[in-house]
Formats: C-alpha cells, sequence, structure tokens
C-alpha cells in the first residue's frame, strides 16, 4: 500500500469551485474468483473544515487503485481530510490545506 | 479559360509549359497531374506506386527533408543494433522512376483551385491530391514541454533529419552508472502503439550491456497497451528488475517536465529526478491539414474508409497517421497499404480506370523485445459503411510462454521483422 495521492490547487478564491483529485494503490481483492484473501476497501469520504463533501462505499465491482476527480465550493479556512477506510477497519488519512484568497 | 475543364487546363499548360513559363507555377504534366505531400510511409508508397501503375500520370511529391529518416526501427539505435544511416533513405530511387521531388515546405492548400503552395513561394496545381503529412507534437500538451526542452528531452518520435533519435542514443551513451532513464508515454490515439514498449525493450537491451544497474521508470498515461503481455514477459525474463512500468493508475501521468532540473512531475506533483528523459508527447495530425481545415475537431482528419477521400473536400486524399482510422493503428505498414488504395481511388476519374470496389489494408506491426526476441500483431482490415473493421481471424499475437518454449519463435520472427523492414522501404523508395 503507498502513500494516498491527493491534488488540490494551492489557493481559491472563497465561493471558487475548486478541481479535487485524488488516488490511492490499492489491489482491491474481492476474493471472488482468485484465491487470495480478501482485501477491499470499504469507503472513501473527504471532509472540508470538518464537514463531508464527498464520499464513496466501495463494493466489488470497484477496481484496483480506485481514483475520484470531483468538484467543491471553497470554503474557508480550505482544511481538507481525506480518509480510505478499509474493510478490516485500519484507515489511512491524508490532510491537505487550499488557501482561501 | 472559365469554359476550360481543370483536365483540359491542366493538359493545355502541360503541352505548352516550356513557353508559359509561368513565375511561380511549376508545370503540369501528361494526363493528369497528381501531388503528394509528404514523403514518408504514405507518400512515399504512394508515390511509388503511382509511377508503376499509372505511367502516364504526372507525380510530384513534396517532402521538406532531403532524406527519409524511419521511425520503425529507430529503437535499435537505442539498442545498438542499427546506426543512423541504416534506416535513411534517399528519394532518388523515386526520381529515377519519373516522380518530381521537390524538398520544401506545403504551408496551404485551396482546393477550390487545386494549387498547393509551398513555403519557397512555388505553387503546384493538380487534379488529385494526396496528403500524407503524419503528425504533429501537441506542444502545449505537458507544461514546459518544448523546442528547447525537446534538446534536454527527446521525443524522438518523428525522423526529421535523425537528430532527435540520435541525442537520445548519446544521452544514453553518456548516462551515469546505476542512473535512471525515464519515459513519459501519451494516451491514445499515438503514431506506432508498440513504439514505446519497443523502445523500452532496446533501452534495457543497451543498459543490460553497458549499465547493468540502471533503472528505466516508464510512465503512462495509459492503463494497457499492445502486445503488453508479450513485452512484459520479455521484461521479466530478459532484463530482471530494470524496468518499471506505471500506469495512469499509479499516478504515471506526466503533466509537467523541469528539463533545468531534469524532474519529471506527475500528475499528483510527485518529482521524479531522471537521468535521461524521453517525453513522447501527446499527438495530432500534422500542422498543413489542420490549418486548411481537413481535420476535424479532434485534431485528426476523417476519411472515407474506402477511398481515403477527405470528408472536408473533393479531390484530397488524406492517408497515415493523421487519419481517423480506428481500429487500425497509425503505423508505417497501415500507410504504405491504404496509400495505394487512395492512388486507385484518386486517379480512377483522372485515368478512367476503376477504383477498387472492396479494399483491404494490411498491418503487421513487429516489435524487437532483445537479442533475436521478436513479436507482432497481425491484422487484415476492410472498410464498413462508416469506419474500418478487423477482418475475424485474419491475425493475430504471437504466442506467450517461456522463453524456453518460445525461443524459436522470438528468433523467427526478429528474422521476418528485418525482412518486413527491408520490404518496405523497398516498397517505397526502390
Amino acid at each position: 500500500m503507498s502513500t494516498p495521492r491527493v491534488r488540490l490547487p494551492r489557493s481559491a478564491r472563497a465561493g471558487d469551485e475548486i478541481e479535487v483529485r485524488t488516488l490511492i494503490e490499492h489491489p482491491m481483492h474481492t476474493a471472488v474468483a482468485t484465491p487470495e484473501p480478501r482485501d477491499m476497501l470499504a469507503r472513501f469520504e473527504a471532509r472540508l473544515n470538518g464537514e463531508a463533501v464527498f464520499a464513496f462505499d466501495f463494493a466489488n465491482g470497484s477496481a484496483a487503485n480506485p481514483t475520484f476527480i470531483f468538484h467543491v465550493r471553497a470554503v474557508p479556512p480550505g482544511d481538507f481530510v481525506f480518509t480510505w477506510t478499509h474493510e478490516d477497519g485500519h484507515s489511512f488519512t491524508s490532510e491537505q490545506s487550499v488557501r482561501i484568497i | 479559360m472559365t469554359h476550360l475543364t481543370r483536365r483540359a487546363f491542366g493538359t493545355l499548360l502541360g503541352a505548352s509549359a516550356a513557353t508559359l513559363a509561368a513565375p511561380g507555377l511549376l508545370r503540369a504534366q501528361s494526363a493528369g497531374r497528381l501531388v503528394i505531400i509528404g514523403g514518408g510511409f504514405g507518400g512515399a508508397s504512394a508515390a511509388r506506386f503511382a509511377r508503376i501503375h499509372y505511367p502516364d500520370v504526372g507525380v510530384t511529391l513534396v517532402e521538406p527533408q532531403s532524406s527519409f529518416v524511419t521511425c520503425p526501427y529507430g529503437n535499435l539505435i537505442l539498442g545498438g543494433k542499427r546506426r543512423l544511416g541504416d534506416i535513411t533513405h534517399s528519394y532518388d530511387g523515386l526520381r529515377a522512376r519519373g516522380a518530381e521531388v521537390i524538398h520544401d515546405r506545403a504551408t496551404d492548400i485551396d482546393p477550390e483551385a487545386h494549387r498547393v503552395t509551398l513555403a519557397g513561394g512555388a505553387v503546384l496545381e493538380y487534379d488529385k491530391l494526396i496528403v500524407s503529412p503524419g503528425i504533429g507534437l501537441r506542444w502545449d500538451a505537458i507544461e514546459g514541454y518544448d523546442d528547447a526542452a525537446a534538446e534536454v528531452f527527446p521525443h524522438a518520435w518523428i525522423g526529421g533529419d535523425g537528430s532527435q533519435i540520435s541525442t537520445l542514443r548519446a544521452q544514453l551513451e553518456a548516462m551515469p552508472e546505476g542512473g535512471v532513464v525515464a519515459l513519459s508515454i501519451p494516451e491514445n490515439p499515438f503514431r506506432c502503439p508498440p513504439g514505446p514498449y519497443e523502445r523500452i525493450s532496446m533501452i534495457a537491451h543497451y543498459l543490460k550491456q553497458a549499465n547493468p544497474t540502471a533503472k528505466i521508470l516508464a510512465f503512462d498515461s495509459k492503463e494497457g497497451f499492445a502486445k503488453q503481455g508479450l513485452f512484459q514477459d520479455a521484461w521479466a525474463e530478459l532484463y530482471g528488475d530494470m524496468i518499471e512500468w506505471v500506469p495512469a493508475s499509479g499516478d504515471g501521468r506526466i503533466e509537467r517536465v523541469d528539463p533545468a532540473n531534469k524532474l519529471f512531475i506527475s500528475e499528483f506533483g510527485e518529482e521524479h529526478r531522471v537521468d535521461v528523459g524521453n517525453v513522447i508527447p501527446p499527438q495530432y495530425a500534422a500542422s498543413i491539414v489542420r490549418d486548411t481545415g481537413l481535420a476535424n475537431e479532434s485534431g485528426w482528419v476523417p476519411v472515407d474508409p474506402h477511398s481515403f477521400a477527405a470528408a472536408a473536400a473533393r479531390d484530397i486524399h488524406v492517408i497515415g497517421d493523421a487519419t481517423i482510422a480506428p481500429p487500425m493503428p497509425k503505423s508505417g505498414y497501415v500507410a504504405n497499404s491504404t496509400a495505394k488504395t487512395a492512388v486507385a481511388a484518386a486517379l480512377a476519374e483522372v485515368t478512367g480506370r476503376p477504383a477498387w470496389d472492396a479494399p483491404v489494408y494490411f498491418n503487421t506491426c513487429y516489435s524487437h523485445a532483445g537479442e533475436e526476441y521478436g513479436i507482432s500483431v497481425v491484422a487484415v482490415f476492410r472498410p464498413t459503411e462508416d469506419g474500418f473493421e478487423a477482418v475475424p481471424d485474419s491475425g493475430g499475437l504471437s504466442p506467450r510462454g517461456p522463453l524456453a518454449e518460445q525461443a524459436r519463435n522470438r528468433r523467427l520472427e526478429a528474422r521476418h521483422a528485418d525482412a518486413w523492414y527491408d520490404s518496405i522501404v523497398k516498397d517505397m523508395f526502390s
């Protein structure tokens, strides 16, 4: 498992729509067709200033290395927290800030 | 002379050209005048085919370079298996067949007046025009990648005068021990789908001997590629862990380069320090067809699948990498194969001989993955109502399997590849 990757603009004007890209390298093994043990992420969630702005529940159809591109409205102070939670309960987190001008 | 048809005008002009000597107007000859823009796989093949099969038609080929450096087998220069002279071809053979070869750049096409303007100021009249201009590089697609950057991080994706592939080879030779070679590979469509992966193989082939602790990082904007299984088998068997292929979902898309600091910067901002960088940028059709409205908003040229007539203008046929012709690949072989159909279609009206009503197009893409190690993908294509299709069961891929079992096939295919190269350049230039 590698570090989650996130791409955000360095700064944005308050109220502007900004593009968020995320990528996490993960095999997403379902164990449906292969004998390896199941190894799946359960949920991805993005919070801005503590408030959930985007979430996705993974399922057997989810591809390896899940990538998201979505747009949110920039609200100060611009603190993002991205969380990928595994089915076994452990999670990966990335915290990033956009300077709101 | 509005009462004259264009063909009658051409004939008249040809008959008295020596005395007319209109300034800036090169003379037309014989039964009809075929002008060909671009002297690569499409254009040279078209010129030779036209001279052999339509000897009463005058052929003028316009090509800026005084000799042609093929992209196929360019990767073998990187592998140390060929020299630039081996892949450089003269236009003298076409001249000997009676084609007029003008080394200049076509800058404008007037489809109404049937005229092509050259950078040097000459104006060529045509009855039929074949345009085989090749690709242009999208310089705006990767931030920081421009003409100057291409001296540091060569693309080596257009033959040109051979300097790009020579620069890349020289950089590999000069690389410090254990250095990193990085490639940036574009999304589809682009020229020569297996080309980047043959290039990776040939670089590895060279480094295995000259710099065995070096690494190759292949950053890809895609999730998969041509002959992927065969290439990856070869890499694992021949080069161990020298090659790392990074797909888009592994942050393989390179969005910015910094030649001064020798950096490739990925979509997610990761900075990769490289010793040698090969940037194969996204592409579109060459400027002559984009500037004259023959290409559509995609940057490529829509054509009639039976004749390669341009959708946007009469009496102009466009062939080669510039066209929209999936599932056919943008390959030299397809350009060569379709050139003949385009010539027959274009000259049917001029000569009264029929065009082919059920054309077929051929493609084989051979790749060298190592010493005496060739692999291929083969298909036969035919036109459909609005495009092209691969004829079912007409081709396929080289068989996969451990090298111990496949060694004979790999060795044979390497020789077939060499024979293919010799044959196709003869079909273009001899």
